[in-house]
């Protein structure tokens, strides 16, 4: 990296500071910027499919009975369809893809601390995601148990389960080796002045999310890997007729799964809490007890995973536990909506895209975790368990949480990298329709399974018909939301007028640089932070 | 660990620690299975276990023990430029992982030769709590196993870059970090020993 020459004042950054060329400059560089695109543009594809998926699933069940797939191949979209947003899109999603482009900036690095095992986390990410879609052709054809893998069915179906586990053991350890790397990063590289304290808030969910990839992460690793072991060479830990207990998988699988919700949540309330004081003009309200509260969700988030196993077969007891340790983490996630909305009031608010992507995550995340609460209650969770209800939950904490985060995310930042602004009337207009459908779709999805409709079910009973035909709809009006918005962001990254360096009026340290970046993010000196992330009166902005 | 520009050994073994811990994590499910099985199926688990041979995990473990002490010494050695006694260290390393590898492809055997592995007939005759006992035996130790090999592998990277003068008497961190992993190696086997061999006898 020491070789780039005197380009630094080229407006295309570090778009033309590549020590090789062509896609060469991009696969082998180690340069976070470089490796944070290559993630973002392959979540989005990754994106793209489930979101294709998803759309084939509701099309499905517009009517009952065989719509336009039969009950196998069914079985195979909704597996997909979860493996590829959840390992693939989700858990990468925000760390990976933003976190590499923005987080080094954000704590005046010039890089993370270990840029080639970064570049070697991408390669294990690509290979687990070549390997996922691999196993939709090959073997015994695609896997049909549900991205949750559970046994016993999983260790017997014919389907190409062996594979897609693989698949998800490299996506686990390429988000180790990210979580390791941010960590050490935020620990080792900070700049002169950039105390703790002084860290944005989406640096501080990162750090957070990374020690959850690093302490949960194994635990998935080697419970697929004894999935794989009972259908390779049927050493079966989790069979009953070899001693073993399928409890256990469940327990260990959820024992990474559930943090896995923290992987996937955080650094999405990250980009809402630096998002949040930039639109608002006034600093972020309450940051020590968002940062404090970041990292009691990463570890009380830790303690809950049996709250997905109240009707597997517990004792009482234990259920009782898991329940009130449920109820503990929604005290932390509350904290910080209160202080978004505190920070809020009575502020000169910019109802910019990115403010408004924002506002509708902790609308929709609110929604998402108390009826989380309906399902953390014992008593509740039986009535719902395993019903529609639990996937309109849980799409409007991964979706209108995460998925609304990295939305947000992609109009604030993605102006930074590319130096381009995109249309704001447009993206507006996107985020209402893509509001709209996400509301009809998931709401219904509620209200059915409050009726009493099974999830994962191919078919269902006649009276459910006009709610389901509503969902569909709803995912149509969101899938042209969604096109609306990636077209109009794409094409003002690439053909839209220059952002500036500071478009939004950010007083963090990645808006005090050129747009796009030079390839060292930093002059010859290294920057010296004198006040904190949202002190917009000392950065001169107000 | 990184071609950056500025060394800094700090970061680098903070980040080691770091994989170390996800190390022990991976373990951790193995160690939780034989926790709750062994709680769970008490008596088949000793009779089970009296099938293990004690010789040979107690002849591994003097074995892995010392190839640990030939790793922290052969790190001092680098510091103190020593640079061939470091190598020649670090080859009796390697060596003892190749000891431990053919003990465990002995012991391994004889308990095939018995019929004891996954899936084999004659464990479809043993009580079920036994089976599940050779089962975490047989992927708890592979899954060791399989990290000898591969902190052989690194031992053996650190011993190339050693001799080409990469990783010298001023830059040793690769030799700690490769040192690291093989006590972890060492450190998972110290659990295994008394949990498989000496408290279920």
């Amino acid at each position: 990296m020491s070789d780039v020459t005197a380009t630094a004042t080229s407006d295309r950054g570090f778009f033309d500071e590549a020590k090789y060329s062509g896609i060469f400059g991009w696969i082998f560089s180690t340069d976070h910027k470089r490796i944070g695109l290559l993630y973002f543009w392959c979540i989005v594809a990754f994106f793209c499919i489930g979101v294709v998926l998803g759309l084939l699933i509701r099309l499905e069940l517009f009517a009952p009975g065989e719509t336009i797939m039969g009950p196998q191949a069914y079985n195979a979209a909704f597996t997909l369809h979860g493996v590829i947003m959840i390992f693939l899109f989700i858990i990468p999603g925000i760390p990976a893809a933003f976190g590499n482009l923005i987080m080094p900036i954000q704590i005046g690095a010039r890089d993370v601390a270990f840029p080639k095992l970064n570049l070697f986390s991408w390669y294990l990410y690509i290979t687990g995601a070549i390997m996922a879609v691999t196993s939709l052709f090959t073997g015994g054809g695609p896997p049909d148990t549900g991205w949750t893998f559970y046994v016993p069915f999983s260790a017997q179906t014919s389907t190409n389960v062996s594979l897609a586990a693989m698949a998800v053991f490299f996506l686990g350890f390429s988000s180790i080796l990210t979580g390791l790397n941010f960590v050490t990063t935020v620990h080792r590289l900070r700049t002169t002045g950039m105390t703790w304290m002084r860290i944005p808030l989406f640096t501080w969910s990162l750090y957070a999310t990374a020690w959850i990839q690093i302490l949960a992460t194994p635990v998935i690793g080697i419970t697929v890997a004894l999935l794989f072991a009972e259908r390779v060479i049927g050493a079966g830990l989790f069979d009953p007729t070899q001693g073993g207990d399928p409890i256990m998988f469940q327990h260990l699988f959820w024992i990474y799964s559930h943090p896995a919700v923290y992987i996937m949540v955080l650094p999405g309330m990250g980009v809402v809490s630096d998002i949040i004081p930039v639109f608002a003009r006034k600093p972020a309200f309450g940051y020590k007890a968002i940062v404090v509260s970041s990292l009691a969700i990463a570890f009380a988030g830790s303690l809950v995973w049996a709250h997905h196993m109240y009707t597997s077969g517990m004792s009482d007891m234990a259920v009782l536990i898991f329940s009130f340790l449920t109820f503990i983490v929604a005290i932390p996630s509350a904290i910080k909506v209160f202080n978004w909305l505190a920070t809020l009031y009575q502020g000169s608010i910019l109802l910019d895209p990115p403010l408004l992507y924002a506002l509708s995550f902790i609308l929709l995340f609110t929604i998402g975790g108390l009826t989380g609460l309906v399902l953390g209650a014992a008593a509740t969770d039986i009535h719902v368990h395993d019903t529609y209800f639990v996937v309109g939950h849980f799409h409007f904490v991964m979706f209108g949480g995460t998925g609304m985060a990295f939305f947000a995310a992609m109009h604030y930042w993605l102006p930074k990298i590319y130096g381009r602004m995109y249309d704001k009337t447009v993206a507006t207009v996107a985020w209402g329709v893509i509001f709209i459908g996400f509301c009809i779709l998931y709401i219904t999805m509620m209200v059915v399974g409050m009726q009493g409709m099974p999830r994962r079910y191919w078919d269902y009973l006649p009276e459910f018909t006009g709610l389901n035909q509503l969902a569909t709809v709803g995912s149509w009006i969101l899938a042209i939301g969604l096109i609306l918005m990636f077209v109009n962001v794409f094409r003002g990254i690439f053909k839209g007028d220059p952002a500036g360096a500071n478009p939004w009026g950010g007083a963090s340290l990645e808006w005090q640089i050129s747009s796009p970046p030079t390839m060292e993010n930093f002059g010859e000196e290294d920057p010296v932070v004198t006040h904190g992330p949202y002190d917009f009166k000392k950065a001169g902005i107000l | 660990m990184s071609g950056h520009i500025h060394k800094d050994y700090t970061g680098a073994k903070f980040g080691m620690w770091l994989f170390l811990f996800t190390e022990v994590l991976l373990f951790g499910g193995l160690f939780i299975l034989y926790s709750v099985y062994l709680a769970r199926y008490p008596k088949e688990f000793i009779s089970a276990g009296k099938e293990l041979n004690v010789w040979f995990g107690g002849g591994n473990t003097l074995v892995l023990l010392t190839s640990s002490l030939f790793v922290a010494v052969s790190i001092t050695a680098l510091r103190r430029g020593a640079k061939r006694l470091c190598l020649g260290l670090l080859g009796g390393t390697i060596a003892c992982a190749a000891i431990f590898m053919i003990n465990k492809y002995f012991e391994w055997s004889a308990k095939i030769h018995h019929g004891i592995y996954p899936g084999s007939p004659h464990m479809k005759e043993m009580m079920p709590g036994e089976v599940t006992f050779f089962n975490l035996y047989y992927l708890t130790t592979g899954l060791h196993g399989i990290h000898v090999v591969i902190g052989g592998l690194i031992l053996t990277w650190a011993m190339i870059l050693i001799k080409s003068g990469r990783v010298n008497a001023d830059d040793w961190v690769i030799l700690e970090n490769a040192g690291l992993y093989w006590h972890l190696v060492d450190l998972i086997w110290i659990f295994i020993f008394p949990l498989y061999y000496l408290i279920l006898h």
